[in-house]
């Protein structure tokens, strides 16, 4: 990877932690928003691959996190299981189908709600799951599921595709 | 690679768990917070045309019925200004008299440090908002926030420019109150299950609460300890009052009159007593 492309990659990060923070958290669609730096982190997982996802969503989650002085570290690391869960389905399985943006970001919003819920939960913190897992996710799946291909195109664009075809080109049955 | 990521992640969430903003961790948060402000500002700068066009328009759909709502609430209030002033002289008289000793009253007793808002957490986990204000303005962990129509929460962390505020539509957050009408005393919580709907809580089955009661902060103070809300402030109107059989409590509801989604700019109370030399 070179170094234009890192850059890039950071750029797109933090634009979209910053938008996140700034713009969108504030829209409430139906009782929920959507997650910008999710459906981004995950679309960088598919086009770059997993370990390029993981760094993306560590580096989102600390602006995050920096932007809205949360506890350090809760949004890096369900950003960065969820990166790396992209980019390791890119890798292994769909990555060159066209319907692979809505089934990683259809899996990993809910996913990375109920993990980010069992966090916030193990941390003592008093959050109802009917409003976290059901009131707000819905609407918020539905908006992340409109950005994705969106976001995956332009993603696609900006830092192009690499790293992600780790699958062996013949395979050897040993009986 | 990625291990490590989790570890440091894990490792960063257990530090700042467990240390007080002004903690080293909450120092890195600080200046990191410092370095990502500006940026966040102009972003928020940016949006903010579109934003007052949405209001605008989604302003224009309700403002006939909102004038007829707002002719009849002019109405009401103009009533209630002769009374109070009549209660307030009176108040002033008796207080003299019995050599009253208070907490500190809003508004005189506190700076009104205003500040925008700029960010919000995402997901569900917290009602919180991040303000354009910070220990450099004076501001302070646990200040009470306002706006013009009510109260809307209290600071929980500072840095040196910023603070994130936890709204009164948090699961975490809670005010002692009192039913401005009748007296009766609870504790105003967010309503589970729901963004921004509010309980007044542990109002007993023999107090008097009606639909349409004002609630407002209690403002209590005993000995040394005073409630971090200062008594007063208006936080919204009874919805709904229910109570069954089993319940040692009323169930009561209320509208609050801060409209915590579409906050622009809030006013951070700071006690005045806290800048005398």
């Amino acid at each position: 990877m070179t170094a234009r492309t890192i850059l890039r990659i950071a750029l797109v990060v933090f634009v979209a932690a910053l938008v996140q923070g700034a713009i969108v958290s504030t829209i409430y669609v139906g009782g929920g928003t959507a997650d910008v730096l999710l459906v981004t982190v995950v679309a960088l997982g598919l086009v770059r691959g997993s370990v390029v996802g993981a760094v993306a969503g560590f580096a989102g989650g600390i602006v995050i996190d920096l932007l809205t002085l949360d506890t350090l570290g809760i949004t890096s690391l369900v950003l960065t299981l969820a990166g790396f869960w992209a980019g390791r389905y890119a890798e292994t399985t769909l990555h060159d189908r066209r319907v692979a943006p809505l089934v990683a970001v259809g899996v990993i919003t809910p996913l990375a709600a109920l993990f980010a819920f069992a966090v916030h939960y193990m941390l003592g913190e008093d959050v109802v799951a009917r409003y976290a897992l059901v009131t707000t996710l819905a609407p918020a799946l539905l908006m992340n599921l409109v950005l994705a291909l969106p976001i995956y195109a332009l993603v696609r664009r900006m830092v192009g595709v690499g790293g992600v075809d780790q699958r062996p080109a013949e395979v050897e049955l040993v009986v | 690679m990625v291990g490590c990521l989790v570890v440091l992640a894990v490792v960063l969430i257990s530090l700042s768990f467990r240390s007080e903003s002004s903690g080293s961790v909450g120092g890195l948060q600080s200046a990191g917070a410092s370095v990502v402000r500006p940026f966040a500002v102009g972003l928020d700068r940016i949006a903010q045309p579109f934003r007052d066009g949405y209001d605008w328009l989604d302003s224009l759909f309700g403002a006939r019925s909102e004038a007829a709502k707002l002719r009849a609430e002019n109405r009401a209030l103009r009533q209630r200004v002769i009374q109070n002033a009549f209660a307030r002289q009176e108040n002033v008289y008796l207080r003299k008299a019995v050599n009253f000793e208070d907490g500190p009253r809003f508004p005189n007793d506190f700076n009104a440090v205003t500040a925008e808002v700029i960010g919000r957490p995402p997901g569900a986990f917290t009602q919180s908002i991040v303000i354009a204000a910070g220990a450099n303005d004076g501001v302070r962990a646990n200040d009470p926030v306002v706006t013009v129509d009510g109260l809307a929460g209290l600071v929980t962390r500072v840095s040196s420019h910023t603070a994130r505020v936890e709204l009164l539509t948090d699961q975490e957050a809670a005010a002692s109150a009192i039913d401005i009408r009748t007296g009766a005393s609870g504790v105003v919580r967010h309503a589970r299950g729901t963004r921004e709907t509010l309980v007044l809580d542990r109002v007993r089955k023999e107090d008097v609460v009606k639909v349409g009661d004002e609630i407002v902060t209690a403002g209590w103070k005993t000995g040394s300890l005073s409630s971090l809300y200062p008594k007063g402030i208006l936080i919204g109107a009874v919805t709904s009052v229910g109570q069954t059989d089993t319940d040692l409590y009323q169930q009561v509801q209320v509208d609050p009159s801060v409209d915590f989604g579409s906050l622009d700019a809030v006013i951070v109370l700071v006690p005045k007593d806290r800048l005398a030399p």
